[in-house]
């Protein structure tokens, strides 16, 4: 018996100390933490398709969660082609940075400077397409500012965006909305304001979709 | 008693996973280990909550349990005592439906897995077996 207990201790030692090891190795703080909304400015997220859609579909996002990457660079290329381009769905991006993910507020501001200069969805989609960033835990600037370049932003006007965090309050302002609908995880969809349960895949999507053009007929 | 042995094992492991879990849910690790799993898209759904609070949190306060029980049970004094199976087996039954209703989600509604909650799911399913045994070992020996 006094073998077991010894074991005991050792599994509880070694397990503690991996939990503790793990808790001083956390990520590093990320280059743009939380801030207050001084001043939200009534900004209701970068949209794709027609303003004339029956069915607006509003996507909280995440730039450094993997199925947000996976879900952008594999469905959405569909639901572009089939949904937004025909005219059906006009999409609303909102972000929603996890508070465990290091990075996803800065690539969430880096997002809304190219927006500034009229390339948020380039930058988005860039952010996705190299999403290994989001794997290395090293700090992305570097790599955001060339990719900023790579899509033909003025790097003077984005540097000025980024270090003054002059969207900080935007994104923000949009957690807040996230949080107020019950956003819990990334990616969440609402179509036309209601909550999306399904699977986020462009078949999924496109089943829904043609249901409620059924119904608007 | 090897029963009783292997459950304080079993609880003991998987109250480091739940402690894990729950310590990544409230953001003092920063990352899940997860390898090729879908840890952190299973963690952070809204499933990842239970009535407002971590379900890991309930996996940390459950196995807890557990493992008090199972401590108890092997002190000479309740070695023998019919009550400590009876909870043990009540505590475990509970854990049991919780994990197979969280597989369930994983499996059918998220479409994904995360790999701490397998481990998980194995250690509450197997504390479950033997919990039974000894339920059943606890009303063989009763006179």
């Amino acid at each position: 018996m006094k073998g077991f207990y010894l074991l005991l201790v050792a599994v509880a030692a070694i397990g503690g100390g991996v939990l503790w090891y793990g808790s001083q190795r956390q990520a590093a703080p990320a280059p743009s933490g939380p801030v207050a909304v001084a001043a939200a400015d009534g900004f209701r997220g970068y949209t794709l398709g027609s303003d004339a859609a029956p069915i607006e579909i509003v996507e909280y996002s995440d730039f450094e969660c993997p199925f947000c990457a996976s879900f952008a660079t594999v469905q959405m290329p569909v639901i572009r082609t089939q949904l937004i381009a025909t005219g059906k769905v006009r999409w609303r991006f909102r972000d929603f940075p996890l508070p465990t993910h290091a990075y996803s507020r800065y690539a969430a501001l880096a997002a809304q400077c190219a927006g500034e200069q009229g390339k948020f969805w380039e930058m988005h989609d860039q952010l996705f397409t190299n999403h290994q960033w989001a794997q290395t835990g090293k700090n992305p600037r570097g790599l955001f500012r060339d990719l900023a370049r790579g899509i033909g932003l003025d790097l003077d006007k984005y540097d000025a965006c980024m270090d003054s965090q002059r969207y900080a309050g935007r994104v923000q302002a949009s957690v807040q909305e996230g949080e107020a609908r019950g956003v819990k995880g990334t990616p969440s969809f609402y179509v036309n304001g209601r909550p999306y349960q399904g699977r986020s895949a462009s078949d999924d999507f496109k089943a829904l979709v043609d249901s409620l053009t059924k119904k608007h007929k | 008693m090897i029963r009783r042995q292997a459950i304080v094992l079993l609880t003991l492991v998987g109250l480091l996973v739940a402690t894990y879990l729950w310590l990544y849910k409230i953001g003092v690790l920063g990352e899940l280990k997860c390898g090729t799993g879908s840890c952190e898209y299973v963690q952070t759904s809204r499933y990842a909550e239970l009535f407002g609070l971590p379900v890991a949190l309930y996996g940390v306060a459950g196995y807890a349990a557990l493992l008090a029980l199972g401590l108890a049970g092997l002190q000479p004094r309740f070695a023998a005592d019919r009550r400590v199976s009876v909870l043990l087996a009540a505590f475990a039954t509970v854990g049991f439906g919780l994990t197979l209703y969280l597989t369930a989600i994983e499996l059918f509604v998220l479409h994904a897995i995360c790999r701490w909650c397998v481990a998980s799911a194995v250690i509450m399913t197997a504390t479950w077996l033997l919990s039974i045994a000894d339920l059943r070992r606890a009303r063989a020996t009763t006179p």
